[in-house]
């Protein structure tokens, strides 16, 4: 006896969540069983594996259907085949719309190419992600870029409007897709202590004052590119490290803005001079292309001084959550 | 020119992209209805086309208006090649012809393409502007009203409910025309499509024309199914129940101006018609020129079913007909006839009355005959009403009698049968309260044909007349028990090559006959007598003559009562209704059987077949009897016994509500006995057997909480027998008091309940009722609307489908081997169920609906649809009293004035009294509806918050909601086919998209009528074939139900306590919730 055809269908569409996560990690069918079988699922329910099994494919099968819907989130709310309540059409979307933090290292600031997603077998092997899963990702990715890459107006909201993600979500994806459109180099070893979070902390604040959209606010422009006047004023910072007088008064206004908000306020006040020519040095050679790749790596290399081996936290960053 | 029809086309969203080069799509769209066709103008270069056309008008008959469907093709322009077919969409334009219904169609549909599926969206307004038409002679039948619900609609009252209507309609299938080996697949799937919908839209409107006849002015437990016959032809019939209702949330009937805010002018005079009765009484009114054509000469065998129904028609001037095969004492336990009554039909009563070998199965080839079996009951209910003074009142005896003299004078002359009178058939299940007097027991027929080709479709008189055959066999085994009518009555078939079951089922049962008498003297004192009886068991009570009874079942007195006689246990179709006095929960009991059948052909095949129904059975009827008693119950609802045919096998499958009725008495245990008790191995086996049934017996109990008071030890013995009475081994435990056997004496030995182990083959058998797993705990079942013991439904409902196909192993195959494959496919469907559905808990499957189907010679399909509802443990228990209470008030308010329903033999035995004083009733009925119209304003913008869900369910009510407009029937046929069934996800992916998308289209239409659920919905047919090596899989889909309008109870609530006397509502039998 062997199940030729086997399949549930409900009037509201059974999602499983736990079920969905496998899915979306990108294990097989068999795995996920396998999984759930672990999970101690049987004893709990008291089925067998053939009915776990049976279940597996269904929402696989499910979600397979849902899959082409998910790539455009506002079809998925205006459809009509599967009936979805909204909030589980939420979760649907923002988990199939989450990366793994160990992916996104990998890939940020990269061009999102097909000579990218070649490389998606080493990333996952080096990873422990499924190949799977890594080539959703970075699907997403590509997509979310792809739509919004000519668009006017606040790159978050663009990505919040055409793929309905948490606002969180979707600051993120401004973030990832600032960064593969400027290509900024993430992946070298020095930066490798840097989280994903540290980068989209950055860009976002690039996004806000450094870019077309950020200078005048007009709406046609975008967030996207930076604005390459902004890059070529940054020449003029080169007074603060000539000027004494400006030297002190910019060390001044620095130590009053921060005083009490940094954990390193005292290394920092006690090197300023050594950090803000750092600073100013690499501030001064953004107007080339290679050197705006390059900003990150320069920042650790030549802004911390003695600070970013010490602390592992460059200053130019927040305080580190955990410390 | 009495109809005009108007359709605008909006917008279209998500279209397929079908120009490569653009990756865009230059649209428009066709509008067809009947012979015309309009045009938009192409949209271009758009995948969401704004046409905004203008209103396109239609002026079209009526009888148009009923049959065609509204088809929409949206088209991609190409101004070189052919322009491409996007897909369709058909809109059944029938809930815009009813007054009462959705006044507009308009919203968004899916584009159905029946070889890629949906494409994309369309938003279409539909009106209809209809003129009055008082042509008596037209050929429409606008504005009766089309219900599936099997129970008085939920907003509307019965005034009176007329009968059995039934209708079919034959075709060529377009799939097996000529033209079909020139044409696509997507245009003979269209073609089917496109004749399917005009079929039921043809058959719908002559119903209707019935139902006006009848002076009736709805269709309720409509059911409407598809025979596909292959190459003989496309058969659509359909059967319901007449009725004249009355809106209750409008006053209509009274103030027809002051109520519909959308009146238009689609008001039909039929409709406002205020006292549909009181000129409709008299039998002759109807006995119009359709006269029913039952010629015994008419065609082959026929003349056995003619005779039979003459002699059905005169049972008191041939009580004893002469037939050599008929031999029946009324004492004897079991039916010793070598008629073949077994063979065909099959009396599922309160008691296995089958003997395990029949005395002599001499069985003459009669594969297009009905059985003889009728004369043998016909004999039992010939002496039964002779004597049946004794037990119903001498007022029954007398209404008996008088009813079949009037059939009588009418069998003189059968061609002045009206049809509609021929079949006191009901296909309701749930009554209002009072209607259900007594249930007799199932009564079943099947009947085996060879098809043969439809010649002239607009005479489909063969078909006609097999089921003719089968409802007169219906109606004498209904007699037989002593009753006048059926319930819960329905009709299925199984097809397999050219060999066709008929089947049909029912519940014998005597109604409320009040109105017979009414007014005479006669009448009062049978009321009297009637509320003489405690409400809660009075319909368990046997009708028929306890001393001729035509089986041998074990009679007590009702352990309700006391006074009248029940049963040991009582098998019925119909729901449990609602003033029934239940012990603890029921469950879903299934009796699976399969038999191994030779490969023949045509004449052989249909013999073999016939030869194995009747122990197919009495098989599945001995399984359902041991199932029930190892759960510690004594009665069954919702019987349906379905048995399929297939190459080389038979399935039966069986599936029932158990539950414990009070006012029977307790079940027996079920004994093992061996065969060679001379063994001590197998001695000690046994009793380790026996056992373990008896803790199973005891489990269940336990889990079902079934703890019937304990009642005098006179009446009941020990419900487990003692080992040591082996003596008395072949004896069913239900074992009676004193004053008991005193009775049962009178039938002389009683045949017993006991399983006998004699072969291996009944140790498997025994076996196998110990595998059966019940629910996870949390987890109930019912094949019935509502589920005994629970009703504090919260509002969460899942409906769904599931579908499996298993592919047997062809070596070797035995019965048993089949048996255990078949039983471990539905097992292991129910669990698969119970665990997608884990996080409902607690919850209950309501209306389990299994079907089987044997699509090719290994495969078994099993198709099932329920909806899962949870509920609240906590108040389980407290509602259960005060409901039952108030459904007796319920029961008895509404006794004074709703019932006026003529029976066929009411009126025909009493032609000359008038139908009781309709005025009376509709002076009572203001207040009612002045209430229902209050609540119907105030819920109509609550609706408006719900909108975008559409609820599904197979049962006629929503838990926590009330439902406050029906807006029409939906009644759609799909099909899709694909030519890369691997690119789809194979069969599991391409049916579970196909699936998905059929319960789309039925939401979007509900929606687009202005609904929010669909009640009653049933999956009728689902046809799948896969051809693999091909790439190739095709499904046809039939469902149906009823679009409706709901509101939370809880936004009702303020009006309601505005307004306590809620529940004066009429129909809310099982729906009453209680949040």
């Amino acid at each position: 006896m062997t199940s030729e055809l086997d399949i549930f269908v409900g009037n509201t569409t059974l999602i499983d969540e736990d079920v969905y996560r496998l899915w979306l990690d990108g294990y097989s069918v068999g795995d996920a069983v396998a999984l759930r079988v672990r999970s101690g699922i049987l004893e709990q329910t008291g089925a067998t594996a053939a009915v776990l099994q049976s279940d597996t494919m269904d929402h696989y099968r499910t979600f397979h259907m849902l899959e082409r819907l998910l790539h455009a989130p506002p079809k998925l709310l205006h459809q009509l085949i599967y009936q979805i309540p909204p909030s589980r059409q939420a979760l649907l979307i923002e988990r199939y719309y989450a990366f793994d933090e160990a992916f996104v290292r990998e890939v940020l600031g990269k061009k999102l190419s097909k000579g990218t997603k070649k490389d998606l077998d080493d990333i996952s092997t080096k990873t422990g992600i499924t190949l799977k899963s890594c080539r959703r990702q970075f699907d997403n990715f590509k997509r979310v870029f792809k739509v919004v890459e000519e668009m006017r107006g606040s790159l978050v909201d663009n990505v919040q409007q055409h793929f309905l993600l948490s606002d969180r979500l979707a600051r993120d994806y401004a973030a990832i897709v600032f960064f593969a459109n400027n290509r900024f180099e993430t992946g070298k070893k020095k930066l490798q202590y840097l989280s994903f979070g540290d980068f989209a902390f950055c860009a976002e604040l690039m996004i806000q004052n450094w870019t077309l959209g950020a200078v005048d606010s007009q709406v046609d422009d975008m967030d996207m590119d930076l604005d390459k006047e902004f890059l070529q004023d940054l020449k003029e910072l080169k007074v603060l490290v000539a000027d004494k007088d400006l030297l002190d008064l910019h060390k001044s206004l620095v130590c009053t803005a921060l005083r009490g908000k940094l954990g390193v306020f005292s290394e920092m006040e006690a090197n300023f001079k050594n950090l803000s020519r750092g600073l100013v040095n690499v501030a001064t050679k953004l107007t080339h292309n290679k050197d705006v790749r390059d900003l990150f790596v320069d920042l650790v290399e030549k802004a911390p001084g003695p600070l970013g081996p010490l602390h592992g936290h460059p200053p130019w960053l927040p305080p580190a959550p955990l410390s | 020119m009495p109809g005009k029809l108007k359709v605008k086309i909006v917008a279209g969203r998500h279209l397929p992209v079908m120009d490569r080069a653009s990756d865009l799509t230059d649209a428009f769209v066709e509008v067809k209805f009947g012979n015309t066709t309009f045009k938009t103008d192409v949209y271009p270069k758009s995948l969401n086309p704004q046409w905004n056309s203008e209103w396109f008008k239609f002026e079209v008959d009526d009888e148009d208006l009923q049959d065609e469907p509204l088809q929409i093709t949206v088209l991609d322009h190409d101004t070189y090649s052919a322009n491409d077919a996007i897909g369709k969409v058909y809109i059944d334009i029938d809930p815009l012809l009813y007054s009462e219904a959705a006044t507009v169609i308009s919203g968004w549909f899916p584009i159905y393409d029946t070889i890629h599926g949906i494409r994309g969206e369309i938003n279409v307004v539909v009106k209809v502007d209809l003129f009055n038409d008082l042509n008596r002679f037209r050929q429409s039948s606008c504005g009766v009203k089309f219900f599936c619900t099997t129970s008085i609609p939920k907003c509307y009252r019965a005034v009176i409910i007329h009968g059995f209507v039934e209708e079919l309609v034959v075709n060529e299938d377009p799939e097996y025309q000529w033209i079909d080996r020139i044409r696509t697949p997507r245009a003979s799937n269209e073609a089917r499509q496109r004749l399917i919908s005009l079929m039921s839209g043809e058959l719908q409107r002559k119903i209707g024309l019935k139902v006006l006849e009848m002076r009736g002015n709805a269709v309720v437990g409509y059911l409407q199914c598809f025979d596909l016959e292959g190459e003989s032809g496309l058969v659509v019939r359909a059967i319901g129940t007449a009725c004249t209702l009355d809106k209750l949330s409008s006053p209509a009937a009274f103030l027809p101006a002051c109520n519909s805010p959308s009146k238009e002018m689609k008001e039909i005079p039929f409709n406002e018609d205020p006292n549909p009765n009181t000129h409709s009484s008299g039998p002759s009114t109807p006995l119009k020129n359709q006269t029913y054509s039952f010629s015994p000469s008419k065609s082959y065998s026929r003349q056995s079913s003619s005779s039979d129904t003459d002699l059905s028609l005169t049972p008191k001037t041939a009580p004893y007909p002469q037939g050599p095969r008929i031999y029946l004492c009324p004492s004897s336990p079991s039916l010793s006839c070598g008629s073949l009554h077994l063979k065909k039909s099959c009396l599922l009563l309160s008691e296995s009355s089958l003997p395990p070998h029949h005395s002599s199965l001499v069985s003459p080839v009669l594969r297009k005959s009905v059985s003889f079996s009728e004369e043998l009951f016909l004999a039992a209910s010939g002496m039964g009403s002779g004597s049946a003074g004794k037990e119903g009142g001498p007022f029954k005896a007398l209404l008996r009698q008088q009813t079949q003299s009037a059939l009588e004078q009418r069998g003189g002359s059968p061609h002045r049968f009206c049809r509609r009178r021929e079949f006191p058939f009901f296909t309701l299940t749930a009554f209002p309260p009072g209607f259900l007097v007594h249930v007799g027991g199932v009564v079943s027929a099947r009947s085996v044909k060879l098809l043969d080709r439809i010649h002239n479709p607009d005479e489909p008189e063969t078909r006609d007349a097999w089921w003719a055959e089968i409802r007169q066999e219906i109606k004498s085994h209904a007699k037989a028990l002593g009753c006048h009518a059926v319930v819960g009555y329905s009709e299925s078939t199984s097809i397999c090559e050219e060999v066709c079951i008929l089947s049909a089922s029912g519940t014998a049962a005597v109604l409320n006959p009040r109105f017979l008498q009414d007014g005479t003297v006669e009448g009062c004192l049978e009321q009297r007598l009637e509320e003489n009886l405690p409400a809660g068991c009075g319909f368990c009570h046997i009708p028929y003559d306890e001393l001729n009874m035509p089986f041998p079942a074990h009679l007590t007195y009702c352990y309700n009562c006391r006074k009248q006689k029940v049963p040991d246990v009582l098998f019925t179709t119909i729901d449990l209704p609602t003033d029934a006095t239940v012990i603890g929960k029921g469950c879903l009991i299934q009796a699976r059987l399969c038999r191994l059948k030779k490969k023949a052909q045509a004449e052989a095949n249909a013999t073999a077949i016939s030869n194995l129904l009747p122990f197919m059975e009495y098989e599945v009827h001995t399984q359902l009897m041991n199932k029930l008693k190892l759960k510690g119950m004594n009665a069954l609802f919702g019987l349906r016994i379905q048995i399929t045919v297939g190459e080389n096998m038979l399935m039966g499958l069986a599936s029932a509500t158990g539950v414990y009725l009070a006012a029977l008495p307790t079940p027996g245990g079920i004994q093992i006995a061996g065969k060679t008790p001379n063994d001590g191995s197998y001695e000690q086996h046994i009793s380790h057997m026996q056992k373990k049934i008896n803790d199973t017996i005891a489990k269940n109990k336990e889990l079902y909480e079934i703890n019937p008071p304990e009642i005098s030890e006179e009446i009941i013995g020990s419900p487990i027998p003692e080992p040591r009475q082996r003596s008395r081994l072949l004896r069913s435990q239900s074992e009676s008091s004193d004053e008991v056997t005193e009775l049962d004496l009178s039938h002389g030995k009683k045949d017993a309940f006991v399983l006998e182990i004699d072969d291996t083959d009944a140790m498997e058998d025994v076996h196998s009722l110990l595998t059966d797993v019940p629910p996870p705990s949390g987890f109930y079942s019912c094949n019935t609307e509502i589920m005994p013991g629970i009703n504090n439904w919260t509002s969460e409902i899942q409906m769904f489908t599931s579908v499996r196909v298993i592919r047997l192993s062809s070596l070797n195959l035995t019965n048993h081997a089949l048996n255990k494959n078949f039983n471990d496919l539905c097992e292991n469907l129910l669990k698969s169920l119970y665990f997608k559905l884990r996080s409902m808990i607690p919850c209950c499957l309501c209306h389990v609906n299994f079907t089987v189907s044997l699509p090719e010679d290994e495969l078994i399909q099993v198709t099932v649809t329920a909806v899962a509802i949870t509920f609240d443990k906590n108040q389980a228990l407290q509602t259960t009293k005060a409901h039952v209470e108030k459904s007796l008030q319920r029961a008895s308010t509404d006794n004074e004035e709703l019932l006026q329903f003529p029976l066929e033999l009411c009126s025909d035995s009493l032609p000359s009294h008038p139908f009781p004083p309709a005025k009376a009733v509709t002076v009572e009925k203001t207040s009612p509806m002045g209430e229902g119209n209050f609540r119907n304003r105030s819920a109509a913008p609550c609706a408006n918050s719900t909108v975008g869900v559409v609820k599904m369910t197979p049962l006629s009510f929503i838990p926590g909601a009330k439902i406050t407009k029906y807006l029409g029937i939906i009644n759609m046929f799909f099909i899709r086919e694909t030519t890369s069934l691997r690119e789809e996800g194979g069969v599991s992916g391409f049916l579970h998209a196909f699936i998905a998308e059929v319960f789309a289209m039925v939401r979007a239409h509900v929606a687009a009528l202005g609904g929010n659920a669909v009640v009653s919905y049933i999956m009728k047919q689902c046809v799948f074939m896969e051809n693999p090596n091909k790439n190739q899989a095709q499904c046809l889909i039939n469902v149906s139900g009823d679009a409706v309008v709901f509101a939370r109870e809880s936004e009702l609530e303020v009006v309601s306590t505005q307004q306590p006397a809620a529940n004066c509502q009429p129909a809310c039998t099982g729906g009453e919730v209680t949040t």
